[in-house]
């Protein structure tokens, strides 16, 4: 499937931008907390250094001007004690501070990612709903569901952590290393010197390996499949007696995929240790030089010691900062495939288009129509009469399907294509929404939603009385086999629910479909799955309770066929045959031929008996 | 399928549940103790590096001189180079420790998994085995090796570091200690609450992914409903309770991290006050003073680290127990011990004693119920089935035409009474003896992921590639390989994704052919197939059919006539048997199914 076209960056930030509105400000206040929190985590080394320079030492120590308005080192020095009590007050205060900076920057942070995926999630889920049926067949389920969980993840992951990472760990940099600076210009060179170093050999190193991850993942994944393949495919592993065979593939799967992770183990142990080595030696490095320096008198104890707290503080973020840099080169690929999804286009309606009620005949107008070029429709003309019901009669891609595609404008006709037809206004014409609620359709395999099946069939009016509902479910002769699941109406449908047969998922569908209320109804083979006896009940059913609807009926049962008011033949996509049944069966054709083979003499009691009943 | 809902596992510790995995670990006892060693050397390297400052400061500052600085900063260097190693070493191992244990979990399980019996495949959705084989060995075996290395390093580090204090000053030691059972209610408190909420987004997570499966697999009905604004404001509302779980998820961890740091500031509050206060009543040297605070620092994180840790590594039963819960799945079919003593078991097959099987079938006086079911399906059923005749099962769908099946290949045992194959009860013998000589086709043809070559060669696994390409034209499956891009070599994609089922069919005709079965199963295919397909379809069946005890579920009139027996079935019990004639003429359920087939399948022509 080709559906890989890239995004220029501009389009990416755009497309970031735009699900960030609304949480800009939540981003906003957790860096300045999370800047704040660092200004106060720089603090407590100073009141150390001061602390043990000042009050335990001899070194004069010039305190910030705010300070020396409450007190005066002298007067500290004077009184250790009182001294020692202010400097742990003063840790605790900073700490605490800090404390609510972190609690503001995590909860802020929270909130604002929360809000980005959401608003993403949301937009896409939207979206693709609103996507056209044509992009719905081209695409395949898995790969959509991909692209909306684990790339959306890593987009999240990249706007939320990776970005606001960077960020902090600048800002660490920067703030750190002024200090330090401003401390002493010998040993700030040196750690400076250190920060590329254990940035960049963290970056490249990650970089080359992460195509080992990808490999290590394609061999999960060839795992996974093998383990599945043999789970679905147990019948076919029996019957062949493939046990041994089967464990031997799976062996061979499973050590590749653990040989690869034991030999990406290695690699990974080296990383950690190049890391440990690389940090633990900066620190080192420092340790000696401040060593040097604080012997040679050029700096103090307390300095010292704030030196190594300060550069030890670097040196982790740094090192991560080089696997994030490397990690969020992904970040674009997903942002592709997830922009390929937004891109698509959304079913709009032309201009002007109206929001009418649907009456009148539907008229097919020399209509042409195809998938991919090869034409399914060959300028086919009929008329559906109002308030009649009107039968299809065709073979497998005979066009059928097609004509109820292009009637609920699941497809549009293309200019010189012919038209559609309703009460004289083109369909169109007439917006989507308001054309398909008017239409219900009852698909030959219908979809129903794991939800209950009271709000399945109450999908297009969730305020409808339990009454209104049963008078539904008992025109499709549903009420009675629901009535008999132990949770009745709220019975869940679906995986997590009760598995139910094709028959009564159609008579639920049915039932759906009548709750719309549409003066427009089609049935597209949808009964196919419900006995002969149940179809004619149903039918009879709806014949007394829907009058006045224009019901299009498409089958291959001529018991249902028969009693439509006008039947048309679809063959090769053209119209083969078009009339009543007496008219269909009074000369020769397909609709004859088949009524002879059908009508067996019981099935022809049965509809006597039908149609006396 | 609510049997199948994943359970929460909410049973407190059982020892007894972990105590299953040590089979599985006792091979890896070298890695665990050789884990356990560097850890520990790791975790001591760790609590020694202060104490290289202290020195520095003590030995050097205080005393104002540089002399031993050279072998002081190679004693550093040296212990930093071993600790490197032991990361390295220790690294190794745990991914080592986490790749084998999956290996070793992933294999007992899938092995056991080939012997449990189709009544069990019939009621386990494959998602449930597959999360077991995947996920939860995956997690167990992670947690094993990562979680452990963590939770030791940290004991390791905490002890270390503990000790480390008391010798340098028990006082001060003593003071900082204090505060570890403060975190630790306050780790107690938060700990569940956070477990709680993360565990809750998670689920919301799940259902968020499946919502998007049915919005995208309902699309079609979403739309011809005109319910797409609803559905969206579903799924907003679902996302809403993601937003919320997740927001109240981190402002659980956004009260209880900044405590723990602030606990942590605490401790170097009072090393602050206290050992400031030895320090000028001369008790305590500022380098020790600098050596506690660093502790203070250090200690906090790996404490409040391995309480999630731990709590998360308990959390592991569930998996585990998932885990022992399908290896102790018992097969519902299994060979007698005397069986397999001459047989043969599946993996390891005796293939020299298996005699020629020829294909005579009788059912002596069966009575047969499904595991799962109440009701008799079969009772004192008996037929005998003469090699080489042709079974045909007619029936309406999900009359339980399968069951007869079932019971000749042994994939049930009868409930009573006895199943013979050619004159012996097919219990005396093994079940992959009886395995070896059916051939499968069912409707819905399952392929391998691989090429068509490997798909067909799966019949007889030692076929040359000229007896493959004879079975394959055999049945006339040379024309799908004629129309693929590497035609042999093709890979047909997952389960065989890329073909279509017409084809997919074929290329399992050529696989039984193959295979070369004395018995042959087919269940036909409803769907419809393009014409020229169709027929080759029926040409290949006829060539399958010759000369081997064949059962059909058959579909087409052109099969269901052509076979020897007829066998209808209706609500799992078979009403009628008989030949063709014989079965119309009774003008029973027969008749009737056959009017309408015959009615169906002719419209189908006209029409097409």
């Amino acid at each position: 499937m080709e559906t890989q076209n890239k995004l220029s960056r501009r389009e990416k930030t755009n497309l970031i931008l735009r699900y960030l509105r609304g949480c800009i400000g939540f981003f906003t206040v957790a860096l300045l907390c999370a800047c704040l929190g660092m200004v106060f985590n720089a603090l407590t080394p100073q009141i150390i250094k001061i602390t043990v320079d000042s009050v335990l030492g001899t070194a004069e120590t010039e305190l910030p001007q705010f300070l020396q308005r409450w007190f005066s080192v002298e007067q500290l020095r004077g009184e250790p004690l009182t001294a020692l009590w202010v400097a742990a007050g003063a840790v605790l205060a900073v700490a605490a501070l800090r404390g609510l900076c972190t609690y503001g920057q995590r909860v802020n942070l929270s909130k604002g990612s929360e809000t980005f995926v959401k608003n993403i999630r949301d937009a896409l889920y939207r979206h693709i709903q609103y996507l056209s049926f044509d992009w719905h067949t081209a695409h395949a389920t898995g790969d959509i569901i991909q692209r909306c969980t684990s790339d959306v993840d890593v987009i999240r992951n990249f706007v939320c952590n990776q970005l606001v990472e960077v960020f902090r760990t600048v800002f660490l940099i920067v703030l750190y290393m002024s200090i330090m600076f401003s401390m002493n210009l010998k040993l700030s060179c040196i750690a400076a010197l250190f920060i590329p170093i254990v940035g960049l050999s963290s970056g490249v190193f990650y970089k080359k390996i992460s195509s080992r991850f990808q490999i290590a993942d394609e061999a999960e994944g060839a795992l996974t499949t093998c383990a599945q393949e043999n789970l679905t495919g147990v019948r076919v592993v029996r019957a062949f007696g493939r046990e041994r065979y089967e464990v031997d593939r799976f062996n061979a799967r499973n050590n590749r995929f653990s040989q690869l992770w034991i030999k990406l183990g290695r690699l990974l142990s080296v990383y950690w240790a190049s890391g440990t080595f690389l940090t633990c030696l900066q620190v080192m490095t420092i340790i000696l030089a401040g060593t040097v320096e604080t012997v040679r008198g050029n700096m103090t104890l307390g300095a010292f010691l704030a030196f190594i707290t300060y550069n030890e503080a670097l040196s982790w973020p740094v090192r991560s900062l080089g696997r994030v840099l490397s990690d969020m080169s992904k970040a674009g690929v997903s942002i592709d495939r997830v922009g390929y999804i937004l891109k698509a286009e959304e079913e709009s309606d032309a201009p002007g288009a109206e929001e009418k009620p649907l009456e009148g005949d539907i008229v097919f107008d020399h209509v042409t129509f195809g998938y991919g070029g090869q034409p399914v429709l060959k300028d086919v003309s009929f008329t559906i009469p109002q308030g009649k019901t009107f039968a299809v009669l065709g073979g497998t891609g005979s066009g059928k399907s097609t004509m109820v595609h292009l009637l609920d404008r699941l497809y549009d006709l293309k200019e010189g294509e012919g038209r559609i037809t309703i009460g004289g206004t083109d369909l169109r014409q007439i917006q989507r929404k308001a054309l398909r609620k008017q239409i219900g359709l009852v698909l030959q395999e219908p979809f129903l939603f794991s939800q209950t099946i009271q709000e399945n069939i109450a999908a297009t009016h969730p305020d409808a009385t339990e009454e209104e509902l049963r008078r539904m479910t008992q025109i499709a002769c549903v009420d009675e086999a629901i009535t008999e699941f132990s949770d009745g109406y709220n019975t869940l449908v679906g995986e997590r629910g009760v598995t139910l047969s094709g028959g009564q998922k159609q008579r639920i569908a049915i039932a759906r479909m009548l709750l719309q209320k549409a003066p427009v109804m089609i049935f597209d083979d949808s009964l196919s799955a419900v006995d002969a006896e149940t179809d004619t009940k149903i039918r009879a059913a709806l014949r007394e309770n829907v009058a006045g609807a224009t019901v299009i009926l498409i089958s291959h049962r001529v018991t249902t066929l028969m009693q439509a008011d006008c039947i048309l033949v679809l063959d090769d996509g053209k119209v083969a045959d078009i009339g009543s049944h007496s008219e269909l069966i009074s000369r020769p054709g397909i609709y004859r031929d088949i009524y002879d083979i059908q009508m067996s003499s019981d099935d022809r009691r049965l509809i006597e008996e039908g149609g006396n009943g | 399928m609510a049997a199948f809902d994943e359970q929460e596992y909410t049973k407190s510790f059982d020892l007894k549940i972990w105590k299953r995995l040590l089979p599985v670990l006792a091979n890896y006892k070298k890695a665990f103790v050789c884990m356990f060693v560097f850890n520990g050397l790791c975790a001591l390297i760790d609590v020694l590096l202060p104490l290289f400052q202290r020195y520095a400061i003590q030995n050097f500052i205080e005393a104002n001189t540089l002399r031993g600085l050279l072998p002081y900063g190679l004693c550093y260097f040296l212990a930093i180079v071993t600790q490197s190693l032991s990361v390295v070493a220790f690294g190794n191992n745990s991914m080592q420790i986490e790749m084998n244990v999956g290996k070793d979990l992933r294999r007992n399980l899938f092995t056991h998994l080939q012997t449990l019996s189709l009544s069990f495949y019939n009621v386990t959705p494959v998602g449930y085995m597959l999360t077991r084989i995947t996920s939860d060995t995956n997690r167990i075996a992670g947690m094993l090796a990562w979680n452990m290395t963590d939770i030791l390093w940290a004991l390791f580090y905490v002890l270390g570091t503990f000790a480390s204090m008391l010798l340098l000053n028990w006082k001060l030691a003593l003071v900082i200690i204090l505060i570890v059972p403060a975190i630790a209610v306050l780790t107690g408190y938060f700990q569940n609450r956070i477990l709680h909420w993360n565990r809750k987004v998670r689920k919301i997570n799940s259902k968020i992914t499946g919502s998007f499966n049915e919005g995208i697999t309902g699309a079609k009905t979403t739309k011809t409903l005109s319910i797409e604004e609803q559905s969206a404001e579903n799924f907003r509302k679902l996302t809403a309770s993601m937003h919320d779980a997740g927001i109240r998820a981190a402002r659980l961890n956004a009260v209880y991290i900044p405590l723990v740091l602030f606990f942590s500031s605490m401790a170097v509050a009072i090393v602050l006050l206290r050992g400031g206060y030895m320090v000028t009543e001369h008790i305590l040297q500022i380098a020790t003073l600098s050596t506690f605070t660093t502790y203070a620092v250090g200690i906090f994180e790996p404490i409040q680290m391995t309480a999630a840790n731990i709590a998360e590594f308990i959390s592991l039963q569930a998996s585990i127990e998932r885990v022992t819960g399908l290896m102790d799945e018992k097969p519902q079919v299994s060979d007698a011990p005397e069986v397999i003593e001459r047989y043969g078991d599946v993996f390891h097959p005796k293939r020299e004693n298996w005699e020629p099987l020829k294909g005579d079938i009788e059912f002596r006086d069966v009575t047969f119920r499904y595991p799962d079911g109440g009701e008799n399906v079969l009772t004192h059923f008996s037929l005998h089935i003469p090699a080489g005749t042709t079974v045909a099962i007619v029936g309406e769908t999900g009359a339980g035409k399968s069951t007869l099946i079932n019971l000749a290949c042994r994939f049930f045992e009868p409930t009573e009474g006895q199943i013979l194959i050619d004159g012996r009860d097919y219990k005396e013998r093994s079940q992959l003896w009886l395995h070896s000589n059916i051939g499968y086709v069912l409707q819905n043809p399952h392929l391998f992921s691989g090429t068509v070559r490997d798909n067909i060669r799966y019949g007889r696994l030692d076929a040359t590639d000229e007896e493959i390409e004879a079975a394959a034209k055999a049945v006339s499956a040379d024309t799908v390989v004629a129309k693929l891009e590497k035609g042999w070599d093709s890979d047909v994609g997952e389960g065989g994704d890329r073909l279509s089922t017409g084809e997919k069919q074929l290329i399992s005709f050529a696989r039984a052919v193959l295979a070369d079965p004395r018995i042959f199963v087919l269940d036909e295919a409803t769907s419809s197939i393009d014409t020229q397909t169709e027929q080759l379809i029926q040409q290949a069946i006829d060539h399958l059919l010759q000369d081997r005890t064949s059962f059909l579920i058959a579909h087409r009139l052109s099969t269901i006539r052509k076979a020897d027996l007829i066998l209808v079935v209706q609500d799992g019990k078979i009403v009628e048997q008989g030949k063709h004639l014989e079965l119309l003429q009774k003008k029973g359920y027969y008749h009737n199914l056959y009017s309408k087939q015959f009615a169906e399948e002719n419209a189908a022509k006209i029409l097409k």
